[in-house]
């Protein structure tokens, strides 16, 4: 690597330099204080450890020291607008947190009894009732794991539902606009995916759409509001083709928190569609997770969905696990995952849909579209805009207003770090060159928004000015600065230790 | 509404900085006849106290396993996580923030998952490990995937000890690809002929380690036989607490591992969110799922870390991607490698010997009690009963004198009768003597 | 003038008897930027015209190379392995992939000279 050689960092105010866990390590050490149990002869059929496994001894003030100094180096929403596009980092209320570790939730086994845990299953049975409410569709299933996972849910239905009416249909149609994971999915089911160009407005192009489509043609999956942040209003017309050719509508929800109270999915003619709680229901990203991705299912799909299911009878709740215990005409294609879906999830999810309520929940999206649109009025003369608004709960710029300025999107988004802000999503959808993708979410003051349209004006401003030094700079107030990717992918080193 | 920071006064603002008379104007590209007119039938917002009060009464619906003596495994175990844990990951910083895509301004998830991936690699006994899937099962099916990757074969051989969630998730992934699903017989207690299974079109044998039935078995001549054979051995793992005791896959031929590991620094949740841990060799990390962390230095000449090997997902690959994950499971990894720091070598493997000690004296008090027979030979914190009457019920009957006795494995295979009669019970730190001494007692009145 | 020719997918052949020397173009390892893994076939490996033949990555991206002749592999580029930067120091030289026994020359006849690459990529 040809880096300068430079003393190494240190640390510099609140800015705490950390080495890793492995470099402060002490035999002996234990930040848990557990009693020895009595001897015993093992009962491990000859398979006891016989070497050392390697890990760190630390205490509890030196393991807390080093968790509080790797959480300064990260930005997240508690510290400022976040508004990465297509990503809705909302706030996150400590109400949910404080719920979800309730022992009569947390400290629950997934595999007690039912007539142990009928909280539990009344609260899987009232989130499922919210979102059957706010998409209009019929049913939904609870257990995939996070957004991707409910797209594969979902599209697994609709290749069980055809299958089962003895349809081998081997395509699926995305536009190029879509999520990675969309094409990705269609392929975990065995299907071959055909991209469906966009129009000069950004959404799917009806023409080459209805000339594509035809009886080999399992599924369209359209994301809307789309991911230019905009609403296919083409919709009912394309779910009439999907339908007439004897297909089915998948619908990615990643953005439903633009529509959610607005109108409902059900009445577009979609047959499935996954939300994604830790967006629109604001249950914590964590770092990249854990997510929950329910899908709302119509009535076609309804009888393929996945198990375990929650039923309501005479009895109370009770659990279907099993595709004997369902019931006449259900046919589960399988399970998701292990369990029963990610309970917690649910229970912060439904504690902020409680929070909102139908009024809040419609404000809270009409807050997050005012938001993006604001955003969009008051930058469109400094930044350039592909396509024309109204957008919805994000708003995309592409990157010609640093034409001749020897300035990439990269370098203007890695300005707006050391200007106090993560960035946007950049670089996607691939749609629009140098796309900067802005979700500011419906949880910004107008004071916020301002300064952070300031903060863009004046950065684009500078770009237009051409000083291409400053942002080639860029960052340079942060814990570190442009980092190595090459060579991390070049020769990865995945795990500390001598190995490397 | 106290989440929503605008006012009116802002609302009127902005749309008049727009240019428009009312939101109607920004949502004119929904359909009119799809625009709702007015609210759904849905409760209105309310606060904290009113929703406090709904859900702490649902909360008090249920039996909390802390609140009975508890026995419950089956690919779940209830631990003790210090305090410690929770008040870290509540940080903000770590709570709040997004995938780390840039890693300037990230670098705490960025390192700590590092970590993550280090400690994961050495508890299971593998080169390396991804930055972590949604659970054990998942995991799993997407170490099948990886292995028809690899050896370009579709055939798929799943031990008849493996938990049944898994094998049915393995199913469910694999339903409308080429693999074959080739699922033995379970047979509690007895070794299975997995090797004579094995052919030249197998890509890999699945086994779960301790199993299903809590029976350890050396899987050192199994692993022999999947490489002799061009085939992967697959290690699944539910209860990784284990790993503190018994030697780990890695050490006896695993190719890959793919774990359960909730137990560390994650509540029971009733059954989510957990975190599957991910792990292989070196030579088959360009074939790995999910996402991933590596070391670099930055233009300063300071070691960083960044997302790398990124050309193996879904937002590059698309179709041709590894698999459809987009997400992982961030804090509950972060909760894991917190726990594991907190316990070091010491306390990991104290753990792991207390876990075992209970099991150990709690199983030979059972197994004295007439009508009930202990199946292993070999276990670490969960073993099966086999009792003289069917173990669902007898269940549910403790669990209206308020013990939680263990899961009867008709639950999870509720098809074969030959299963009736078996009672799975796990062991951990947080069973108390009086808790022993209670499930004895009722065990030996209900028999 | 060079004795390359083109494909539209950006590969490059360099025909030497019956073999034909195989990477991919200046213009394509550009727009890739660092390249950091190549995935190489196996020797004796059988190819269509327009199969694909390899894989390449670079931090944001990966792309497959196709076979601009079809024909058996003969030999692939080892030190890619280690270096995969080559292709981007040097990629109609030590960058290059492979080298296939060309099945059927006819096939060389639909691709385009130097001149009219460089016509393709500008325009």
């Amino acid at each position: 690597m040809d880096h300068p050689a430079r003393a190494p960092a240190r640390h510099q105010g609140l800015q705490m330099e950390e080495g890793l866990i492995f470099e402060q390590s002490g035999d002996g050490r234990c930040g848990v204080d557990l009693t020895e149990p009595p001897e015993l002869d093992d009962r491990l059929g000859g398979l006891a450890r016989d070497g050392a496994i390697g890990l760190p001894g630390l205490s509890e003030p030196q393991v807390v020291r080093h968790y509080t100094r790797l959480s300064q180096k990260n930005y997240a929403i508690d510290s400022g607008l976040y508004p990465l596009g297509s990503c809705t980092m909302k706030h996150n209320p400590r109400l949910n947190e404080k719920l979800a570790r309730l022992p009569g939730f947390a400290d629950l086994h997934p595999m007690q009894p039912d007539s142990t845990v009928q909280g539990a299953l009344e609260l899987i049975d009232t989130l499922a009732h919210w979102l059957k409410t706010l998409t209009g569709m019929p049913a939904v299933d609870m257990s995939p794991a996070a957004g991707a996972h409910g797209e594969l849910c979902g599209m697994m239905a609709i290749r069980s539902a055809l299958e089962a009416r003895g349809d081998a249909r081997k395509r699926v149609l995305a536009p190029d606009s879509a999520h990675g994971t969309n094409p990705a999915t269609a392929a975990a089911c065995g299907y071959r995916v055909q991209s469906i160009p966009s129009n000069d407005r950004g959404r799917v192009d009806l023409d080459a759409f209805k000339a594509a489509l035809d009886e080999d043609v399992a599924a369209f999956m359209l994301t809307n509001p789309n991911t230019c942040g905009l609403f296919e209003d083409e919709i009912i017309e394309q779910a009439q083709a999907v339908h007439d050719a004897g297909a089915l509508f998948y619908c990615d929800g990643a953005n439903f928190n633009a529509i959610a109270g607005i109108a409902r999915p059900g009445d577009l003619g979609i047959d499935c569609m996954h939300i994604n709680l830790h967006k629109t229901f604001s249950t914590p990203h964590g770092g990249g997770g854990p997510g929950s991705g329910p899908v709302v299912l119509s009535e076609t799909l309804a009888p393929f969905a996945p198990l375990p299911w929650v039923v309501h009878g005479a009895d109370g709740f009770s659990l279907v696990e099993h595709a004997a215990q369902a019931e006449e005409g259900a046919f589960p294609f399988g399970r998701m995952k292990g369990f029963h879906g990610q309970f917690g999830m649910f229970v912060r999810a439904l504690a902020y849909m409680m929070s909102h309520g139908a009024d809040g929940l419609r404000q809270a999206s009409s807050d997050a579209v005012l938001a993006a649109n604001y955003v969009l009025a008051r930058l469109q003369d400094t930044l350039s805009l592909p396509y024309d608004g109204p957008c919805m709960h994000e708003v995309l710029f592409d990157d010609r207003f640093l034409d001749g300025s020897d300035i990439t999107t990269l370098d203007y988004a890695k300005a707006l770090i050391d200007a106090g802000y993560h960035p946007m999503t950049i670089y996607f959808p691939l749609v629009v060159h140098g796309a900067l993708l802005v979700e500011p979410t419906e949880s910004e003051s107008k004071q916020s928004l301002d300064h952070f349209i300031d903060t863009l004006e004046d950065l684009g401003q500078r770009a237009k000015e051409g000083d291409a030094d400053f942002f080639h700079q860029a960052p340079k107030h942060t814990p570190r600065r442009r980092l190595d990717e090459t060579a991390a992918a070049r020769q990865p080193v995945l795990r500390w230790g001598d190995r490397g | 509404m106290r989440y929503l920071p605008l006012t009116e006064g802002d609302r009127a603002e902005m749309l008049a900085a727009i240019g428009v008379d009312g939101m109607g104007a920004l949502f004119k590209d929904i359909p009119e006849s799809a625009r709702l007119t007015g609210l759904l039938d849905l409760p209105m917002h309310s606060g904290e106290i009113e929703v406090e009060r709904a859900l702490g009464a649902m909360a008090a619906k249920n039996l909390t396993a802390g609140d009975a003596p508890s026995f419950l495994g089956a690919g779940a175990y209830r631990h003790h996580v210090p305090a410690a844990v929770d008040a870290l990951i509540q940080r903000g910083e770590f709570l709040t923030a997004y995938t780390p895509y840039q890693p300037e301004i990230s670098q705490g998830t960025l390192q700590s998952l590092f970590e993550f991936q280090t400690q994961a690699a050495m508890i299971t006994g593998l080169d390396v490990a991804n930055a972590s899937m949604y659970d054990g099962a998942t995991a799993c099916a997407e170490a099948v995937y990886m292995a028809s990757r690899i050896t370009r074969r579709h055939r798929v051989v799943l031990s008849g000890a493996l938990h049944p969630h898994y094998r049915e998730v393995v199913a469910t992934a694999t339903r409308f690809l080429p693999q074959e699903i080739i699922a033995a017989p379970t047979f509690p207690g007895q070794e299975e002929d997995l090797a004579a299974m094995i052919d030249n079109q197998c890509a890999c044998v699945v086994v779960q380690y301790p199993d299903f039935f809590g029976e350890l078995r050396d899987l050192t001549a199994l692993a022999d036989a999947c490489h002799d054979a061009g085939a992967l051995l697959i290690v699944a793992v539910t209860e990784v607490v284990a790993l503190g005791l018994v030697r780990s896959p890695g050490e006896m031929g695993a190719d890959i591992v793919a774990a359960e590991g909730k137990s560390l620094g994650n509540a029971l949740n009733f059954g989510g969110p957990y975190l599957g841990l991910f792990a292989c060799r070196d030579r088959h990390v360009r074939q790995m799922p999910g996402r991933l962390i590596g070391e670099t230095t930055d233009v300063d000449g300071n070691r960083g870390w960044v997302l790398t090997l990124a050309t193996r997902e879904q937002h590059i690959r698309r179709e041709k991607a590894t698999s459809n994950i987009c997400t992982n499971s961030g804090l509950c990894a972060l909760a894991f490698s917190i726990h594991l720091s907190l316990l070091g070598e010491d306390g990991f493997t104290r753990l792991a010997r207390i876990n075992h000690a209970k099991a150990v004296t709690l199983a030979d008090r059972l197994a004295e009690l007439d009508g009930v027979e202990l199946v292993n030979n070999a276990f670490f914190n969960e073993f099966t009963l086999r009792l003289t009457r069917p173990a669902a019920p007898l269940v549910d009957e403790l669990a209206a004198d308020g013990i939680l006795a263990g899961v009867p494995v008709s639950r999870l295979c509720p098809d074969d009768d030959s299963l009736a009669d078996l009672l799975l019970v796990a062991v951990t730190e947080t069973a108390t003597d009086a808790d022993m001494d209670a499930l004895v007692d009722s065990m030996a009145r209900a028999i | 003038m060079s004795d390359l020719k083109y494909t539209k997918d950006h590969e490059w052949v360099r025909v030497e008897g019956d073999a034909a020397i195989i990477g991919i173009s200046d213009f394509a390892q550009e727009q890739l930027g660092d390249v950091v893994f190549v995935e190489l076939p196996a020797i004796g490996k059988q190819f269509k015209q327009g199969d694909e033949a390899a894989v390449i990555e670079s931090v944001k991206a990966a792309s497959e190379v196709y076979a601009p002749v079809g024909g058996e592999v003969v030999e692939i580029n080892l030190p890619l392995g280690d270096n995969p930067g080559l292709v981007n120091e040097a990629p109609t030289g030590e960058g290059w992939f492979l080298k296939i026994r060309i099945s059927d020359t006819s096939e060389l006849d639909a691709l385009m000279d130097e001149n009219a690459y460089q016509k393709f990529t500008q325009g």
